[in-house]
């Protein structure tokens, strides 16, 4: 304001001209300095990597946000179901018929395929290292998606540390794996999801048990799906083979948890491996309810699901 | 008067913001949604002072560039909403801006800031998406913008003109 004060006395001489002037000049200085601070933050974050001096910020600005996506996702949901109001009977007895039609595929499959029998049983054998693991899930909801301009694909959900979640958890919803906690504030925590070029997930062929890993595509269509690179370049996955982690139970990603189907392979000359197309099983573009994995008898401000399916 | 514009700034931004996240993911079209922080940037660029309009432009950068969910590189929206805002308010002419003229802004300040943002991206090696995706991105973010510029920009503008009556354009 005192910068343009001085202005004053010519003013009354030149009216248009000089309020154009101080107007629609804007001051260089202002520009310079915040152009500077941008790029001084930029640095600061770039090079300080995982213990960046702005994570207290993340996390400050975390705190005070959550609780408002919250309530403002709580806000919007109601009106987000009202399609499916609008659904007829008939179209409720045309889903039913179609799924009793694909369910019944489904099972000739398994039950005539010695080949899928016995993938099925490593299946089996999988899932139950999953429940023997000792896991529970911490369910939560999506609340907040982070933009497609912002190029990182995240979500918030709303469950935090008082919830029992916390770093490098993993993310799962009833079709498969979703992504991994980053960071956790009291009441949210934000999830990169396994589609975000950044990520990488230790990925399993369920059929051969070949390992590899899976990079996310950078986008949420499930048809762009992900990208799989064995690390035997000798081994050459199957279509329609399911994709499972074969993580730790100290890393990122629990082990066994269902990823995608491969619905494309080819074999790049340059490196020498063979990659795939993954298909994920879960569909990003309508995430809601997800579950975080947490240790089994973790101390929750929610009734934690446990892995025979009881409720604590 | 200058600290309740700046409360009356900031809720706006913090408003933008938690819409742009928690409502219009169920509306996105390919996950692209509209950046109402700009919105709001630009509607304080063409009402009121460019230096006030410049450091609302860094603050609601900051915000996107720190609030979950994000987790780029912090400081690439503030850099992209500063010179969005610099644009702005540079192109204002000193009469009440046309609506066409508001338009035009608010489209050229989205191609700019989305594209900054993207370019900065490339240039950190932050992974980013090819070019045909970078270019789809932006275009899409523009119409988006461009197609909710009536509904934000005329209240907001009319919000920091009140709130500024020595600058106001109105």
């Amino acid at each position: 304001m005192g910068a343009f004060g001085g202005h004053d006395g010519r003013e009354r001489r030149w009216t248009g001209l000089d309020r154009l002037e101080s107007r629609n000049r804007p001051p260089r200085s202002v520009l310079v300095a915040l152009v500077l601070a941008s790029v001084t933050l930029i640095t600061l974050d770039v090079s300080g990597g995982g213990t960046s001096p702005l994570e207290p910020a993340r996390d400050a600005v975390g705190e005070a946000f959550g609780p408002a996506e919250s309530a403002a996702a709580a806000a919007v949901r109601p009106f987000t179901s009202v399609p499916a109001w609008f659904r007829s009977k008939n179209d409720l007895a045309d889903e039913v018929r179609d799924l009793e039609a694909s369910n019944a595929d489904l099972r000739g499959q398994v039950e005539l395929a010695g080949f899928d029998r016995n993938r099925l049983e490593q299946y089996d054998g999988l899932t139950t290292a999953a429940a023997d693991l000792g896991s529970a899930l911490v369910p939560a909801r999506v609340v907040a998606v982070g933009s497609r301009q912002s190029q990182s694909f995240t979500v918030t959900i709303d469950a935090g540390s008082a919830a029992g979640v916390g770093p490098d958890m993993t993310v799962v919803n009833n079709d498969g794996l979703v992504g991994r906690v980053l960071r956790v504030s009291r009441s949210t925590a934000t999830v990169l999801l396994i589609v975000d070029p950044d990520s990488t997930v230790g990925g399993r062929v369920g059929s051969s048990m070949e390992i590899g890993f899976v990079n996310g595509s950078g986008s949420l269509d499930q048809e762009a799906g992900l990208d799989l690179r064995l690390m035997d370049d000798a081994s050459v996955p199957a279509r329609d083979d399911t994709v499972v982690t074969w993580g730790s139970t100290t890393g990122p990603y629990a082990p066994g948890v269902p990823i995608g189907t491969i619905t494309e392979v080819y074999s790049s000359l340059r490196e020498a491996s063979q990659r795939a197309v993954v298909k994920p099983f879960v569909d990003f573009s309508a995430l809601d309810v997800v579950g975080v994995m947490v240790p089994s008898g973790s101390k929750s401000d929610r009734a934690l699901i446990e892995a025979d399916g009881t409720l604590k | 008067m200058t600290y309740l514009r700046w409360l009356a700034a900031f809720a706006a931004v913090v408003v933008a913001l938690v819409v742009q996240v928690s409502l219009f993911p169920h509306l996105a079209w390919h996950g692209i949604v509209p950046n109402l922080c700009l919105l709001v940037v630009v509607a304080a660029a063409l009402t009121v002072e460019a230096p006030f309009a410049l450091v609302l432009g860094f603050v609601a950068g900051l915000t996107l560039d720190l609030a979950p969910p994000a987790d780029h590189i912090a400081g690439r929206w503030a850099l992209a909403l500063t010179i969005a805002a610099f644009l702005a308010a540079r192109v204002r002419q000193d009469q009440k801006p046309t609506a066409m003229a508001v338009v035009g802004t608010v489209a050229a300040a989205s191609f700019v800031a989305t594209s900054l943002f993207a370019l900065t991206g490339v240039l950190l090696d932050d992974p980013s998406l090819s070019i045909a995706g970078l270019l789809e991105v932006v275009l899409v973010a523009v119409v988006w913008d461009v197609l909710l510029t009536p509904f934000v920009l005329p209240p907001l503008m009319r919000l920091f003109a009140r709130l500024s009556p020595q600058w106001a354009t109105a």
